[in-house]
């Protein structure tokens, strides 16, 4: 019996060695192994063994299951890993062709500078006010030491809506509506960018609808040191740490002294390109010491306080971030135009 | 204002200064210079020579031959082509070797056979702007003065050997809108002195007294604080001398006679305008200062009947007006050729009435700019003599004796105080005593000491820009250098900085619609007539307003102020559209503008809204999906999307509507549940396709909602809620209802009777077909019941999904659909 087992496993290794396919594998266990299988067929027999040979036998069959069982075992893993490897290779796709992209739009370039701009300066402390765009010729004129009449007024040529209404020329009126809020607090910190308009003929420089963003400060001890700080601190922040600025003496009625203000070109680092005229420097913001009929207008003692503002356009900024060529670009809304600026 | 560099070495001495690095300082001190071009744009070897004969080419029509002496020791035979070339001419000549500008290089040429040993040049070929030259000048060769000394070189006689420095003033600086004020910066600024004309000397007196001839009076005292004339007897007319006419074109004036050269010269070099009138066109022997009656007109210089206006300021004689004040003078009383005496006027006009006259009327002279900008009441007289003293030398007059003169106010000197210690706080700076005494001295200003580091300073007459403590301060700043003015932070209190609930806002909507897919636009807030009859009443609340005009539009299409954002988002539609991209999603926040009244007496309304266009494909086609057109749905999910972000869903409920310009059958209004009742804030839907057609556009899904309302019922705050432990049972139904029943209801309906125990109900399908008859759909939804405390039983939700069943069939006869 001991040697029709030996037979048995030499004959089903050898037989399961020799199978080709999962099925094939499949047919051998139930020949070799299942309830009407060879090897429970010949342990039927071992009723008739003697109670010596019972256990010897049985040993011996066990290591015969145990061994069957190890190569079919071995047989269906290596079937297993060719399927797992067919299926792999059946289901290999071509990477390089498009995924599918979210649909995104993007945010406007103006938009994304004001932004930037807003979020260095609500990080120095400023809040962010806001005005309406049509105003009252006080507001935007006298409020801000312009009186009627008064030649600095052809600095800024207005659309008016009725002798006394006008669409504001600048976002300088804010500083005032923001001071008379406050009633005479300080410290008061804070930047104001909107719409303004102007009565241009649209070139690729100029837009009759432009944005600016104004700043003011305004507390007990104010300085123009401060203001130049200040500034210095924002176009870093903008620009760069290597970034330097250069105030000129300029005149804004509202401001005294005044002064425009140039930043070593971010192209060139300051060594002279086509950008910056090969000067080195680009003027980006007018600036100044509020003046004192400023400060009363706004409810302020000019003895007791000081101040200083500031004003940038956010279209000049825009395009000499995005060396944009045509400021008309901002407002056609060209989706050519606008899908370029998708990045953060 | 245009500087001669030459000239103005006349009154300090800048020599081992050139033009650019006065410039540049000129600059850094606040006067901006734009340019500084060289009046010699590349003549060489032209010098002065005198055309001894003249003959005509013997094979050309036009041309003539001529000899010339142009101290060269020979003379030279020259082919000109010029018509007025003549002998005993004096004129510019090329010799062989010359360079004029464009490159020209004079050789020894035939011309026509004949051999020409340089050429005779016109005052265009020399580089001079000849529009500033009289006409017969422009026409020909520069016809030099007969006294010019021949063989001189042409640089000098013209003065080409110049630059001009261009200034670019800002409005305060108007007294560098003269000679002598520009070499007070420039002497400011480099510590050099000056030396000035002193006109008072070199008068050529006569026996005759000024008010023998001529009386004036001011009629209008608080218009005109300074009215004073002269009278010169026996002037000639003619030509002023080439120096001042090679200044006059310097600065860009052209020279016209000596009298009125003369006023112009000085007018550059003291900055008071002069005006020169015929004495004898003066009816009446006197002159009034006063405001134009009703009806009144003048025919200027110009030649232009000027109707005048009662706020215009007239000089008028006994009869009639004769000038414009300060603006133009009157063709009535102009000096010509046949002048004989002169009445000259130096006065101080009102600056704003000036500026208003001259814009009304178009007409801006370097006269009415000075005065706009308020001329040195201390130099009226003092311009006025120098005038008179060139009048006397230049123009062959005699000046009668004295001035005639009313003076409402005269000039007073501004006396301001300031403080060392309030300067260095003001500036950040820690300078001394001595350094700011220095600035005082160097601005020609007198600060008298009144305590240690204290001063009054006497600010001159010609710096009317500075009347506080601060306008010093600024010139203190200014000599000092502001690069010298450290950086420093702003001490005292911190301050935090933040956004208002409606920036953030505006700010979570723009990344949320641009994540969505929606590109920002921005627009101008000034659009045509014809787009604001769009959209009129967007959000409900603006019923009855009118469109805001502007009162002087440069164009119609940009001339009222907008009402509502979509007819701009529709032109940027078919803006895109005609430049081939046809899938266009676009969204933009800004503010109408709103008004009840026809006129306006207050500040009009600005409603911030946001309004999005969806346009062709929402989802382009790719190798692996179709396209997905942009439907309804799509605009409505954008929505849904914004108001769950602001916290608003539950408030917001969605109506069939009909508002103007959209589609009736596809259009929803937006309904706001507030402490007030229900509020519309605004539409979505598709356009009518009437407006369609208008913009040339195909289907556009679109939605404009007025911001305020979302601004103040919007909520951020989160609370947690517990997550479900009990599971829940899920039942799906789908109804046959009429196909006016809106899934609202439904969903309304199904809430109502299943109570508590309903946690959601979805719709998942619409069906509708010819199996169900064409007035009916199937409408499928997916409900969730669930009890928050234990599990549900299998009862408890068949009792409820009864009544959910019960309820549709009652209220909308709907049939349970197998």
């Amino acid at each position: 019996m001991k040697e029709r087992l030996e037979e048995l496993r030499r004959e089903a290794l050898e037989r399961l060695q020799g199978a080709t396919d999962p099925g094939q594998l499949n047919e051998l266990r139930v020949q070799y192994l299942g309830k009407k299988g060879q090897l429970t067929e010949v342990l039927r027999g071992m009723g008739s063994l003697s109670a010596e040979e019972r256990p010897v036998i049985g040993q011996v069959a066990n290591e015969v299951r145990a061994a069957i069982e190890a190569v079919i075992a071995e047989k269906q893993e290596a079937f297993d890993r060719a399927e797992t490897a067919r299926r792999l290779q059946e289901e290999t796709i071509d990477v390089t062709l498009p995924g599918k992209r979210p649909t995104a739009g993007t945010i406007h370039p103006l938009t994304k500078v004001t932004q930037e701009i807003e979020d260095i300066f609500l990080g120095m402390g400023y809040s962010i006010a806001e005005g309406p765009e049509v105003e009252t010729d006080f507001y935007n004129f006298e409020a801000l030491n312009l009186p009627k009449n008064h030649p600095a007024r052809d600095m800024q040529d207005s659309f008016y809506l009725t002798e006394d209404i006008l669409l504001r020329t600048h976002t300088s009126p804010v500083q005032v509506r923001t001071m008379r809020a406050a009633g005479g607090k300080t410290p008061l910190k804070v930047i104001c960018p909107g719409k303004v308009y102007r009565r241009d003929d649209d070139d690729a420089t100029h837009s009759f609808m432009f944005h600016q963003i104004e700043g003011l400060v305004v507390g007990p001890n104010i300085r123009m040191s401060d203001l130049k700080g200040t500034l210095l601190q924002f176009v870093q922040a903008l620009y760069g740490p290597q970034t330097q600025i250069r105030l000129r003496p300029s005149f804004f009625p509202f401001t005294e002294p005044s002064a425009e203000v140039d930043v070593t070109c971010a192209q060139c680092g300051g060594h002279g390109c086509r950008m910056c005229k090969h000067t080195g420097w680009i003027e980006i913001l007018g600036c100044g010491m509020v003046h004192p009929r400023v400060l009363e207008y706004g409810g302020y003692d000019p003895k007791e306080v000081s101040g200083f503002a500031f004003g940038m356009g956010v279209e000049r900024i825009a395009l000499l971030k995005y060396e944009i060529d045509d400021i008309r670009h901002f407002y056609n809304n060209d989706l050519r135009f606008l899908g370029q600026f998708a990045r953060m | 204002m245009n500087v001669s560099y030459r000239w103005l070495n006349e009154y300090i001495d800048l020599s081992g200064i050139e033009p650019a690095q006065l410039a540049a300082l000129m600059t850094r001190g606040g006067i901006e210079i734009d340019s500084v071009p060289s009046r010699n744009l590349g003549v060489s070897r032209v010098v002065v020579g005198l055309v001894k004969t003249r003959e005509k080419h013997p094979d050309a029509d036009k041309l003539s031959v001529c000899t010339v002496d142009a101290g060269t020791g020979e003379e030279l035979q020259i082919v000109c082509g010029a018509p007025n070339v003549a002998a005993g001419l004096k004129v510019p000549v090329a010799l062989v070797g010359a360079k004029l500008p464009g490159g020209v290089q004079i050789k020894r040429a035939k011309l026509r056979g004949v051999e020409s040993q340089g050429m005779l040049c016109s005052a265009r070929e020399l580089g001079i702007n000849d529009k500033l030259l009289p006409k017969e000048q422009q026409e020909g060769l520069y016809i030099l003065p007969p006294d010019t000394e021949i063989g001189r070189d042409i640089l000098d006689v013209l003065a080409l050997d110049d630059s001009v420095l261009e200034l670019d003033l800002t409005p305060n600086r108007s007294d560098c809108l003269s000679m002598i004020g520009v070499a007070y910066e420039a002497s400011a600024l480099t510590g050099r002195p000056l030396r000035l004309p002193e006109p008072a000397k070199e008068l050529y007196a006569s026996e005759d007294k000024t008010a023998d001839h001529i009386r004036v009076s001011i009629r209008d005292k608080e218009l005109c604080s300074h009215y004073s004339v002269r009278y010169i007897k026996g002037v000639k007319i003619g030509p002023s001398p080439l120096w001042m006419q090679n200044r006059l074109i310097a600065a860009g004036i052209r020279p016209i006679s000596n009298v009125v050269d003369i006023t112009n010269y000085v007018m550059l070099e003291y900055g008071q305008p002069l005006h020169a009138f015929d004495a004898a066109k003066i009816a009446g022997g006197r002159i009034e200062v006063r405001l134009a009656r009703e009806g009144e007109t003048l025919v200027t210089l110009d030649g232009q009947e000027r109707k005048l206006e009662p706020h215009m300021l007239l000089i008028a004689d006994a009869e009639k007006p004769i000038g414009l004040a300060g603006v133009m003078g009157g063709l009535n009383s102009e000096v010509t050729n046949d002048t004989v005496d002169i009445v000259l006027e130096s006065a101080r006009f009102d600056g704003g009435t000036i500026r208003r006259t001259s814009r009304q009327l178009g007409l801006r002279s370097e006269a009415s700019s000075r005065f706009e900008k308020e001329v040195d009441p201390g130099r009226v007289r003092d311009a006025l003599d120098r005038a008179a003293g060139l009048m006397g030398k230049y123009a062959g007059g005699t000046v009668a004796e004295g001035i005639v003169e009313e003076v409402v106010s005269e000039a007073k000197l501004a006396v301001v105080s300031i403080a060392l210690e309030r300067i260095n706080r003001f500036l950040g700076t820690s300078l001394s005593s001595l350094e700011v005494k220095t600035i005082w001295s160097r601005l020609g200003f007198e600060a008298v000491g009144t305590a240690e580091g204290v001063w009054e300073v006497t600010v001159p007459t010609r710096r009317g820009d500075i009347v506080r403590d601060v306008d010093l301060i600024e010139e203190v700043a200014r000599l000092h250098g502001y690069d010298e003015i450290p950086t420093t932070p702003i001490e005292g209190p911190t301050t935090t900085g933040f956004l208002t609930k409606p920036q953030a806002i505006r700010r979570e909507l723009r990344s949320l619609l641009a994540g969505s897919g929606l590109s920002e636009a921005i627009s101008y807030s000034v659009t045509s007539t014809g787009s604001v009859r769009l959209f009129p009443d967007l959000n409900g609340e603006t019923e009855g307003h009118k469109p805001i005009p502007l009162a002087m539009p440069m164009s119609e299409e940009r001339s009222v102020l907008r009402t509502a954002l979509l007819p701009s988002l529709l032109e940027a539609v078919a803006y895109n559209r005609s430049r081939k991209t046809g899938d266009v999603a676009l969204f933009e926040i800004a503010n109408v503008y709103h008004s009840k009244e026809a006129a306006l007496t207050g500040l009009p309304r600005e409603i911030p809204r946001l309004a999005f266009v969806l346009h062709g494909n929402r989802t382009a086609s790719a190798w692996n999906r179709a396209a997905e057109k942009a439907d309804f749905y799509d605009a409505k999910g954008i929505l849904d999307a914004v108001f769950e972000r602001l916290g608003v869903s539950g408030r917001i409920a969605y109506e069939a509507a009909q508002p103007e310009h959209f589609h009736p059958g596809r259009t929803a209004a937006l309904k706001l549940d507030t402490e007030n009742g229900t509020e519309t804030i605004g539409y979505v839907g598709q356009l009518h396709p009437d407006l369609q057609r208008e913009f040339d556009l195909g289907d556009t899904y679109a939605a404009e909602i007025s911001l305020p309302q979302l601004y103040e019922y919007a909520d951020a705050s989160i609370v947690y809620r517990a997550l479900p432990r009990y599971p829940a049972a899920e039942r799906d139904i789908a109804v046959v209802v009429d196909r006016g029943v809106e899934a609202a209801a439904l969903v309304a309906a199904i809430r109502e009777a299943a109570g508590e125990l309903l946690e959601s109900a979805r719709v998942f399908d619409v069906y509708t077909g010819e199996r169900l008859g064409a007035d009916k759909k199937s409408v499928a939804l997916a409900l969730v019941y669930r009890n928050a405390e234990r599990t549900l039983t299998d009862e408890e939700v068949t009792a409820a999904h009864d009544r959910v069943l019960e309820k549709l069939e009652q209220s909308f006869g709907a049939e349970l659909r197998k």
